[in-house]
């Protein structure tokens, strides 16, 4: 147990560390915090003393030291678009980025895991055929296609859902809002949570398929056929669960690639998610933004990886997190 | 292939040739149509690319050549079409068919370049790590792990995003190709890294290369001349889905905005150009470079499982 | 009506370069009790032959040509239910590498339990019962404790007691171990073999082992089984081959043995190696590497010949025994 904790610190350490420093940089870079504070018209030694006065001459150090010091308190400066404190305008945005991947996710799972042991086990079949064939097709048409297709067929032509936004919300307990929680939440996050899932779906039944079958080649695989049990618990005991462990592994990293989609699929549907507004800052060259942003997406970066770390130490009984081991 | 150099160089060819077409390879290329397909696709794709100055009916580059008047017209087959323009206008007013074959040009060429980056950088890394092995050869891999999971389209769009904030969208659009095969040739490195030193620890095991070692022959030699000609089959498969997933980060950048400029479009920009106007019912300027783009990415990501099926290489999994 | 009967066998695997016979004429019977030794080079389709008994052979390869009857019913013309009323229950197997064969992420419990559930109504509560009174039998210490761990707790030679004791759970009529020692340490091949011993006699089990270790398996078998290439080319009780081989190919196993060698002297060994299975051999398969083949041996393969209780595929077998070897 404090292996793991210690080994997931020290990764969220260094992830951080890295975020800070390109982070710092952008900030040391974009965008003269003097322009933002005083405008032209303000000579050039009154800039000078400015300029020691915010500690904008000290070295880099110095500079980097106050920036993670303030950004350890939450502080990651003032968004110049908005005008409010930038971790503040992320976060507000943060629910509806996560109504999206909780959507897409749920179909994900949902479809992944049916269809690709499906296709493990019956190979031969038409149906499995017509999954594989579907697969590589969703793999090779890019998540702004799929959007783009998606709303020209149901959005435009046939009128059955909304094209962009994020529709009503409704409150959870007074503590989060959800599109999840309206009818009309739920009509517009269809089509976004289906162009979101439509990359990453592909990719988990190919998955799925490709490990099911290694397992089913298994040595214990054989041994529990040799046992004579019934095929339904050879093939969703003894098999799944070992084809689920390298799946997990795969699921982790693929966090880094669903927020790079969140910022496309969001971007199409102008869903008013952090992935919008990051594209958004990049446009207005709004820095605390983009870097809050990238903060932001660090921390979620950790928390994801810790998660699935946990629920594989659960699932595979050789690794031990918490345990007399 | 010692008792061969004497023979003539043709006579040395002609059995190569027929080497090839005896193998294992020729003959599963044979019987699979949807591979000849494939195939056949892919050529017409690399004509285009390549010949698309002389195809093309307009320069979609020349300004001189372009005409407001002229833009969204629908395909040539619709009733409100134009001869002259087979598949409509774009918004701008140029040719599509034209844009497109530039287009495609573009696309192909990052995507090729790019891929082409990746393997050099991955090829060196994984040679180094699977045949020096130890500290460095975890440093490596752990490294190729992180980077990794940050995902190549999440650093891309940062790295890009950064960029263009820094130096203004003027000179980001100057350099955008090159930018481009830069930043997703350097993000995919870990794929080819991982999969060359699986297959160099498998190698290294092996006699020949202890013989290689046993009679002088320095490291790179043995790394580049013993080693890399078995590794081939494992790069070649991964080359073609890497050029297909190159396509595919590169089209996804240039629809944010990130990528190649609305003047020197690639597929992806045409894409996210025609966006706007499916709303207006102009579905073409978007839909049929889309498709032109999908064709190309399937195709290839088809060969790679065909090759990955024949070849049977083991790849890196994870 | 023998418990076990293979006629004419034949298992062939469709490779891309076309079939390819795995087994090819095999025959044999097992009654109650017997201990049956099948010894071979890797490769030679001792495991194949080992799966084909429990219609285990997974793709690409089958079964082309005769049958194995258990009892007089012939597997491959078995139901689904019919067959796994066999496999576990009936005859039982224990595989090669205990490492492998017990599955990484279910407990030594849950694999036991689920067996006997398989094959009888039972409740959890009595299958613990037996599943505990059949680690005892294999002599593993505090056997409650092992039923709650899960198999990369456990050493080797623990596991591969474990396997046994599954196979033993349902008191079946045949065993089938294949090179159930291999995969241990050397220290502790011994123990596991006289434990395998010990049980098959005390249950009155009969057991097929296979091994390509002729060393073991006279320790253990009444009748053996010499396999090279797919086919039996020799078989007999054990005692007799051991003694008196007739085909020069058992000749070489025995005297490779180091303990048929003089001190100080080198090892002998059969040259060449065994061909893969896709390299079609006309006539004997062995000629190729047989220092006695003459003519006939390249041209039909041999039939069997009967001397003493062996039977012997070789052209050569009169000839060699008026001309004894000079090595002997």
């Amino acid at each position: 147990m404090l292996a793991f904790l210690i080994k997931r610190l020290a990764q969220a350490i260094a992830v951080m560390f890295v975020i800070s420093i390109i982070s710092f940089s952008i900030q040391d870079n974009l965008g003269d915090p003097l322009r933002e504070l005083v405008g032209q018209s303000v000579s050039e030694a009154e800039r000078q003393a400015l300029r020691d006065e915010l500690g904008l001459n000290d070295p880099f150090i110095t500079q980097y030291l106050r920036f993670a010091g303030k950004a350890l308190q939450g502080d990651l400066g003032t968004s110049y678009f908005f005008k409010k404190p930038a971790l503040e305008v992320i976060l507000s945005k943060l629910s509806a980025t996560l109504d999206l991947v909780f959507g897409a996710t749920l179909i994900i799972i949902s479809f992944s895991v049916p269809f690709g042991v499906y296709c493990a086990l019956k190979p031969q079949n038409w149906f499995a055929k017509t999954i594989m064939g579907l697969s590589t097709i969703g793999i090779s048409v890019p998540v702004f296609l799929t959007a783009i297709g998606l709303i020209y067929i149901f959005a435009i032509e046939l009128g059955w859902a909304p094209a962009f936004g994020r529709g009503e919300t409704g409150s959870f307990l007074g503590l989060w809002d959800s599109a999840f929680l309206t009818k009309d939440g739920l009509a517009h996050l269809v089509l976004p949570s289906i162009t979101l899932a439509s990359i990453m779906l592909p990719l988990f039944i190919r998955l799925i398929r490709s490990e099911m079958q290694e397992v089913l080649q298994s040595e214990y695989v054989r041994f529990a056929w040799a046992k004579g049990l019934f095929p339904n618990r050879i093939h969703y005991v003894h098999a799944l669960k070992n084809t689920m462990l390298p799946v997990i592994t795969v699921g982790g990293v693929q966090i880094g690639t669903m927020v790079a989609y969140t910022i496309l699929t969001e971007t199409v549907f102008q869903w008013p998610g952090m992935g919008f507004l990051f594209l958004e800052a990049v446009n207005r060259v709004d820095t605390p933004l983009i870097v809050a942003y990238l903060i932001v997406v660090g921390a979620i970066f950790i928390f994801v990886n810790t998660v699935v770390d946990i629920i594989y130490g659960l699932v595979n009984p050789t690794v031990k997190l918490i345990g007399n081991k | 292939m010692t008792q061969n150099s004497t023979l003539p160089v043709n006579n040395q060819a002609h059995t190569m040739s027929e080497k090839f077409f005896k193998s294992h390879f020729w003959h599963s290329f044979k019987i699979d149509i949807v591979a000849q397909l494939c195939f056949l696709v892919f050529i017409a794709y690399v004509f285009m690319a390549l010949f698309a100055p002389a195809i093309a009916p307009f320069d979609p580059y020349d300004p001189a050549s372009i005409d407001i008047m002229n833009s969204e017209i629908p395909p040539s087959w619709s009733e409100e079409g134009d001869e002259s323009f087979w598949l409509g206008t774009d918004n701008q007013g140029r040719d599509l068919w034209s844009t497109i074959l530039y287009g495609t040009r573009v696309s192909l060429l990052i995507g090729i370049g790019a891929v082409f980056l990746q393997a050099f950088l991955g090829i060196c890394i994984g040679l180094v790590a699977g045949y020096i092995g130890g500290r460095l050869d975890s440093f490596l891999m752990r490294m190729a792990d992180v980077q990794l999971s940050f995902s190549t389209l999440m650093v891309a769009i940062i790295f890009l995003a950064v960029f263009q904030a820094s130096f203004g969208t003027e000179l980001y659009q100057e350099l955008a190709m090159f930018m481009l095969i830069l930043v997703i040739g350097i993000a995919e490195w870990p794929q080819y890294a991982r999969t060359v030193r699986a297959s160099v620890l498998a190698e290294k095991e092996k006699e020949y290369v202890d013989a290689a070692r046993v009679i002088g022959l320095s490291t790179p030699r043995i790394m580049f001349r013993h080693i890399l000609p078995n590794t081939l089959s494992p790069i070649l498969v991964i080359s073609t889905v890497q050029v297909a997933n190159a396509i595919i980060a590169e089209a996804s950048l240039s629809f944010l905005g990130l990528g190649m400029p609305a003047s020197e479009p690639s597929l992806g920009s045409l894409i996210s150009s025609g966006f706007e106007y499916i709303f207006s019912g102009a579905w073409w300027i978007t839909m049929i470079p889309g498709i032109v783009l999908v064709l190309l990415v399937l195709v290839m990501n088809l060969l790679g499982d065909w090759l990955r099926d024949v070849l049977n290489p083991k790849l890196y999994k994870g | 009506m023998a418990l076990l009967q293979v006629n004419d066998l034949e298992v062939s695997f469709d490779m891309r370069s076309g079939s390819v016979k795995a087994l090819q004429d095999i025959n044999f019977s097992i009654e109650r009790g017997d201990r049956v030794g099948i010894v071979g080079e890797s490769g030679a389709g001792k495991s194949v032959l080992g799966f084909s008994i429990l219609n285990l052979i997974s793709r690409p390869g089958s079964i082309t040509g005769g049958n194995v009857l258990f009892e007089d019913r012939d597997l491959a013309n078995l139901s689904a239910k019919e067959l796994r009323d066999i496999r576990g229950n009936r005859i039982s197997m224990i595989f090669q590498d205990p490492m492998m064969t017990l599955n990484p992420v279910l407990t030594i419990g849950t694999q036991m339990i689920e067996c006997l559930q398989a094959h009888r109504k039972i409740n959890k509560n009595d299958a613990k019962k037996i599943a505990i009174q059949k680690l005892q039998q294999v002599y593993i210490p505090s056997p409650e404790t092992r039923l709650d761990q899960y198999p990369h707790e456990l050493s080797g030679g623990m596991r591969q007691r474990i396997v046994i004791a599954i196979g033993l759970l349902m008191d079946p009529e045949i065993i089938i171990a294949d090179e159930p020692t291999t995969a241990l340490d050397v220290t502790i091949q011994a123990e596991i073999m006289e434990l395998i011993l010990e049980l098959c006699e005390r249950n009155h089990v009969a057991l097929i082992m296979i091994t390509h270790d002729l060393g073991v398996i006279s320790q253990v078998t009444n009748r053996l089984f010499v396999m090279y290439s797919g086919r039996i080319i020799e078989q007999g009780p054990t005692k007799e081959i051991i003694n008196d081989a007739q085909h020069p190919y058992t000749q070489g196993l025995i005297n490779a043995l180091p303990q048929m060698t003089i001190r100080g002297e080198r090892l002998q060994q059969i040259p060449g190696s065994m061909p893969s299975l896709n390299t079609r051999i006309t006539g004997c398969v062995f000629h190729p590497r047989c220092e006695h083949a003459e003519n006939t041996c390249t041209r039909t393969h041999p039939k069997y010949t009967t001397s003493g209780g062996c039977k012997v595929a070789c052209h050569m077998v009169e000839k060699m025994k008026s001309q004894p070897l000079l090595s002997e």
